[in-house]
């Protein structure tokens, strides 16, 4: 009874987190893409603000993160599950460098892109539906690589 | 370096990513997990039945945003000028290099930094570097 109690309140902490993060966004100028592309050129009229959303989300997330650390289980009683791989990797660094190379592209991550949907903008759907594809197709070419190794 | 001062907005900036902040503090300690979008939308891509619940709900929260913001105020202007190859072609290239890399803005940007996490630190430091790098390039070299 109890789990299941857990699992409706994780599910609407889930949805309001999803909201609150998108609203954010919207706020902070970070769903569009314009403005996005602004603070990423650096040698044009340079638009610093999303230097602050970085720096105000992560002011809050430092605070949360150190609690997070110290805890095992969420105030739900639900098992936090922090990242253990330490290692600095070529995977790393080749992701991070290529997704910089998209972001620039159209000044679109994944989270704005989802707001964009949101908005019902076309240019946002087209985004969301190739970068689902793009998910798809990594889970393809992880799937050949572990049958081929065993 | 020219500072666009009229288009400069520190104040919605930090307040907005205050609430992203706000978003992940929640996110991990009431549901034990990292508020990145790319592990959040991945993991349905591979789904574990427990798991699809959580993921989805997030997204519709994401989703649902502007719909709750309207009801409100009205939005904030939203200019896309990228045509609709280049996007489709940016989306395949976040898609796949999120997933490949393990994270995004939101899971590598916002939370790794704030777990201190030196991948994360070196991820942001990567794909903020291509993304200055692929304005320079698109902008001041091709000139579009």
């Amino acid at each position: 009874m109890k789990r299941h109690l857990n699992n409706i309140t994780a599910l609407v902490f889930s949805l309001a987190s999803g909201l609150i993060f998108g609203i954010g966004l919207i706020l902070a100028g970070m769903a569009n893409p314009a403005k996005v592309l602004a603070f990423l050129d650096l040698a044009g009229a340079w638009d610093p603000s999303l230097a602050l959303v970085m720096g105000g989300a992560i002011a809050i997330g430092l605070v949360a993160f150190t609690i997070a650390k110290k805890r095992h289980q969420s105030y739900l009683g639900l098992t936090i599950q922090l990242p253990t791989n330490r290692v600095i990797d070529k995977r790393l660094i080749l992701g991070g460098l290529v997704f910089g190379i998209g972001w620039g592209l159209v000044g679109i991550c994944p989270a704005p892109a989802f707001v964009l949907l949101g908005i019902g903008s076309m240019k946002g759907v087209i985004f969301v539906i190739t970068m689902v594809i793009g998910m798809g197709v990594y889970e393809l070419l992880e799937n050949c690589k572990k049958s081929d190794s065993k | 370096m020219l500072i666009d001062w009229n288009n400069f907005t520190p104040w919605t900036a930090l307040a907005g990513g205050a609430l992203i902040g706000l978003a992940s503090a929640l996110f991990v300690l009431f549901n034990g997990r990292i508020a990145g979008i790319t592990g959040i939308l991945g993991g349905l891509l591979r789904p574990k039945l427990r798991d699809i619940g959580w993921r989805v709900a997030f997204i519709i929260g994401l989703t649902g945003a502007p719909f709750i913001w309207q009801l409100f105020a009205p939005l904030p202007a939203i200019q896309i000028d990228a045509s609709n190859t280049l996007l489709a072609l940016a989306g395949l290239i976040v898609g796949i290099s999120t997933r490949y890399g393990s994270g995004c803005t939101s899971g590598h940007g916002v939370c790794g930094i704030s777990r201190l996490s030196p991948r994360s630190i070196f991820a942001t430091l990567a794909f903020m570097a291509t993304g200055f790098i692929t304005v320079y390039v698109v902008r001041h070299l091709m000139g579009a």
